[in-house]
């Protein structure tokens, strides 16, 4: 179980972070997007092979109308 | 001249001098934030109204139910740079996260940092904002910090290394104009780095003021947006920062207390009698 975006989400061991924006109905390597695992940046190029630990804090961000 | 609302291009931005923000040239000197239009299509409107070249965007939890890139799309399609917000943050470490997110989201250092201390005024909390600072300009950034109007705290900024101040004429959204004309022309004097008032704009004359006042540009976010008509602010804005930068270039006339004639007194007919009435 890790918190996906503030919810608990089902994922399986070893799954990478590629697989969990997938989850979110991401393309794979979807502009304008980018990746917190457990507050550090995950960087687009490691998102095929970064995978994420059981009990993650996953945070996926996309550009926002804002002031 | 050009007309400064003429729709077809020429414009009286291109009479003004160029804006320089850590190196990048920039004509236009209205920065404007992309929160709280009813459309996108109503924002690349106003976008190409306001002739800006430097928008805000926000960084947000992915909306599963929503397409991601379509604003992102507007705003390539608008040619104009972005300038991504910490805006949420109370914190300098969530603000540094979100800077970073941003880069790796949108491949550019620039940031306009936003840490805030209070959620009634959306004031900047100063120890973490110069906390946040100093770690985005350590880490390469092009940081323009958004900050109240305090010419200390203005100048310990841009000591760290900021691109740019970016000081409050009063609180974010409340369109009540520059509340302290005085502290924002002693931030300008203040720092070497470009001033940009950033908040509090409501309407086209706070805006000059602004320039009026010696800022470098004006940003604008929730006049233009949440005006009756967006696009028509807009270019009442582009207009304003005109004005107002060209009256600052002019050199107004001092205050006086009383009259001082401009018609020349010498010379002033005396013709007697009284008034013949026309009956």
């Amino acid at each position: 179980m890790i918190v996906l975006n503030g919810q608990p989400a089902d994922v399986a061991a070893g799954e990478t972070v590629a697989a969990v924006l997938a989850r979110l109905g991401l393309p794979p390597q979807a502009r304008g997007v980018a990746v917190a695992v457990d507050g550090e940046v995950v960087p687009r190029a490691s998102w095929d092979s970064r995978t994420v630990a059981e009990d993650a804090r996953v945070e996926v961000l996309t550009a926002m109308q804002g002031g | 001249m050009a007309d400064p609302l003429s729709r077809t291009g020429a414009s009286l931005d291109d009479e003004l001098d160029v804006l320089r923000i850590a190196g990048r040239s920039l004509r236009s000197r209205l920065l404007l934030g992309t929160g709280g239009f009813p459309s996108l299509e109503l924002l690349a409107e106003a976008i190409a109204a306001s002739g800006s070249e430097l928008v805000t965007v926000a960084l947000r939890r992915v909306d599963p139910a929503s397409a991601p890139g379509s604003l992102l799309d507007v705003l390539a399609g608008a040619g104009v740079q972005l300038l991504p917000n910490t805006a949420g943050c109370y914190t300098a470490r969530d603000a540094v996260i979100t800077a970073r997110m941003a880069r790796e989201a949108f491949a550019t250092d620039w940031v306009k940092l936003e840490v805030i201390g209070d959620e009634d005024t959306l004031m900047p909390d100063a120890p973490e904002l110069l906390r946040a600072a100093e770690q985005l300009v350590d880490e390469g950034f092009v940081v323009l910090a958004y900050t109240t109007d305090d010419p200390v705290l203005a100048r310990r900024l841009a000591d760290l290394g900021c691109a740019a101040v970016m000081p409050l004429g009063s609180p974010i959204g409340s369109g009540m104009g520059i509340r302290n004309p005085y502290n924002i022309a002693l931030v300008r004097e203040a720092v070497d780095v470009p001033v940009v008032l950033d908040a509090g704009i409501g309407t086209a004359s706070d805006a000059a003021l602004a320039m009026e006042l010696g800022c470098d540009a004006v940003m604008a976010a929730s006049a233009v947006s949440r005006a009756r008509d967006p696009v028509a602010m807009a270019r009442a804005m582009r207009a304003a920062v005109c004005a107002g930068r060209l009256a600052h270039g002019a050199g107004r006339i001092p205050r006086r207390h009383y009259a001082r004639a401009s018609t020349p007194e010498q010379g002033v007919a005396e013709f007697g009698g009284a008034i013949a009435h026309a009956d």
